[in-house]
């Protein structure tokens, strides 16, 4: 079975974003940017499905600009077989948006007919969280989100999810749609030699118009920025000092 | 203008999310219908006409809403959109899981969290694990938008709605539930909480963590949470952590015990009205925030402080 992997390039998770002064979005310039996290997950799912015998190709595909092809060959060096970039231009992947990527992705999904398809439960920059079941909903497929565990069998996978009450375990018909949640497994680093090897698999660079679905921007940012700042606190002495303040300062309590 | 809530439920009882997700319709304006959809949900329905601003429920009841899939609930809300130019849910894992299906069956975009209503077109939403804060417009004919239940205070009851019975939606038969382990506790919820005890790498185990935190928690009727640490660690179930990519709490009070302050923890509880750390790392992070820091092992001061309760 084919398995597909999305992948985004993004601001590294361990960078602090600063919003840009005129209010337009945040500073990207020589920034680092990595690949989401969540679909490192994904990526190491694919390829531990390919391992284990279940999956017999993993393919990496990221929607943006040349540049996403860093992340692409990252997840070439986790395993992935080959990759696909879907290229945008500049002045489109400064906007592009759930929907865009999703239809960009199902339309990819008609040309490789995979089985299932792993996607990060949410992006970090934009924390969306759409773009795993929009893609879903297109492909009339079922979806199994948040998922922090996957198992392959018979036709079909069972999936276990991360809900607000707990957890959920899910038996969908494949093909499918899962998205990540960070339990799901601890994603490898790429050696040395696997960066080396992963120089020679192939990479596939479509133009997004090629794929003919309409991917303008629905959503204008009108501005960004900043969140209020907390006030500093203070620093107690001791258990005592801590429960007169809430007590009579915050009256919290 | 004309809004369709969609209700999270038990079948039961609605949940609190959707409370706050009728304050956020209020404020876009204009007359808010409720959909429930359930098995056996007359009592949810009827909890749904009471609130405050409610115009009518349209009730879905079939067995097929049972488990609350994402897909059949989303070919059923396609089907009853005609008329309505907004559709909220709560930002919740319901919520989240659901809308974007919605949203694509209807070639829409989705609004994900907002936690700001600016106008019937323009709402506020954090991206960046909160680091920021996007307006943003949309120039779509139905605004799907899920709603941080944080951004909104939840709505009043005294409503007296028209309880409506519509038909239901096909059962796609893609999904079959294999089962559900739900936490099980007799203390507040997270998301509703007023006070939040939470846990951090620091309790350095699950039996620490329980006997540290549950006779405080006891003592200020206090919900518990956690940090992803503590999570992946094993120390408590995945529906405690706190964060960009767990629950977005913003209690009365939130106790930081243990935990470093990493911005994607931040960013579930940087709202809360009172932040208290403690923390034997004077420099911690978390102390940027709180707005009363204790510098100590908390092995020591979380029993001390239980004790002068
Ligand atoms: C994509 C992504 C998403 C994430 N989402 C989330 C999220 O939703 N929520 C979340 O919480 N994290 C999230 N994280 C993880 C986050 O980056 C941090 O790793 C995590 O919050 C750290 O948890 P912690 O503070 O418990 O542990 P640590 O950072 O290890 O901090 C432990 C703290 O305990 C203190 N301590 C230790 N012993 C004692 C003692 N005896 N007495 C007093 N203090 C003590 C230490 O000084 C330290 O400050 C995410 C990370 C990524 C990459
Ligand atoms: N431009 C993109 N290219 C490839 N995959 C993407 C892109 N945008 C989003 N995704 C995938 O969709 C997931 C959820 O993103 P989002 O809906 O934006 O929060 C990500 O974790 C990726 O797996």
């Amino acid at each position: 079975m084919k398995v597909l992997v999305a992948v985004k390039r993004v601001i590294d998770y361990n960078v602090k974003v600063r919003v840009k002064a005129d209010q337009s979005g945040v500073e990207l310039a020589n920034v680092k940017m990595a690949m989401n996290p969540f679909d490192e997950i994904a990526v190491e799912e694919a390829v531990r499905l390919k391992e284990a015998g279940i999956a017999t190709e993993v393919v990496a595909i990221s929607c943006g600009a040349t540049h996403c092809q860093e992340q692409l060959r990252t997840a070439l060096a986790l395993g992935a077989d080959r990759a696909i970039l879907v290229e945008t231009d500049a002045a489109q992947t400064e906007n592009l948006q759930s929907l865009a990527v999703a239809k960009l992705l199902k339309a990819v999904c008609d040309k490789e007919q995979p089985q299932l398809v792993i996607l990060g439960k949410q992006a970090i920059d934009d924390d969306a969280n759409q773009t795993g079941q929009m893609l879903a909903a297109l492909l009339g497929w079922p979806q199994a989100t948040f998922a922090s565990k996957v198992v392959v069998a018979d036709g079909k996978t069972t999936v276990t999810r991360e809900i607000d009450g707990g957890l959920e375990t899910l038996s969908i018909r494949l093909p499918a749609v899962v998205t990540t949640d960070l339990r799901l497994n601890e994603p490898r680093y790429a050696t040395l030699p696997n960066i080396m090897k992963a120089k020679k698999k192939p990479m596939d660079v479509l133009k997004s118009a090629e794929l003919g679905v309409d991917i303008a921007p629905r959503l204008a940012t009108l501005k960004v920025v900043e969140p209020a700042k907390r006030q500093a606190g203070i620093k107690v002495a001791d258990v005592a000092e801590l429960v007169a303040k809430l007590k009579n300062e915050a009256k919290v309590i | 203008m004309s809004i369709l809530v969609i209700a999270e439920h038990d079948h039961a009882v609605l949940k609190a999310a959707t409370l706050n997700t009728v304050t956020a319709a209020a404020k876009i304006g204009g007359p808010i219908d409720v959909l429930v959809a359930g098995s056996g949900c007359a009592a949810a329905a009827q909890a749904a006409a009471a609130l405050a601003g409610v115009a009518r429920v349209k009730v879905a009841d079939a067995a097929h809403y049972a488990e609350q899939t994402a897909e059949n609930l989303a070919a059923l809300v396609v089907a009853n959109v005609s008329g309505y130019t907004h559709i909220l849910a709560p930002a919740t894992t319901f919520g989240k899981n659901l809308l974007p299906r919605v949203a694509a069956l209807l070639d829409m975009a989705q609004i994900s969290e907002i936690c700001g209503v600016e106008s019937p077109d323009t709402f506020v939403r954090p991206i960046y694990a909160g680091n920021a804060l996007a307006t943003v417009k949309s120039a779509d004919a139905v605004k799907v938008i899920t709603v941080r239940t944080t951004g909104f205070d939840a709505v009043g009851q005294g409503g007296s709605a028209a309880v409506e019975a519509i038909p239901a939606g096909p059962d796609l038969g893609l999904t079959q539930l294999v089962g559900r382990e739900l936490t099980k506790s007799a203390r507040p919820e997270l998301g509703a909480a007023k006070v939040i005890v939470s846990g951090g790498r620091g309790l350095a185990s699950g039996e620490n963590y329980h006997a540290l935190l549950e006779p405080l928690a006891d003592k200020l009727n206090a919900a518990l949470g956690a940090s992803r640490a503590a999570v992946d660690a094993g120390f408590v179930p995945n529906d405690y952590q706190v964060g960009q990519t767990g629950k977005v709490v913003a209690p009365q009070l939130y106790l930081a015990i243990g935990i470093s302050g990493a911005i994607q923890h931040l960013a579930g509880m940087k709202d809360s009205k009172v932040i208290v750390a403690i923390n034997k790392d004077a420099d911690a992070p978390i102390f940027q925030v709180a707005d009363y820091g204790l510098v100590g092992d908390l092995f020591q001061l979380v029993p001390e402080l239980t004790a002068a309760l």
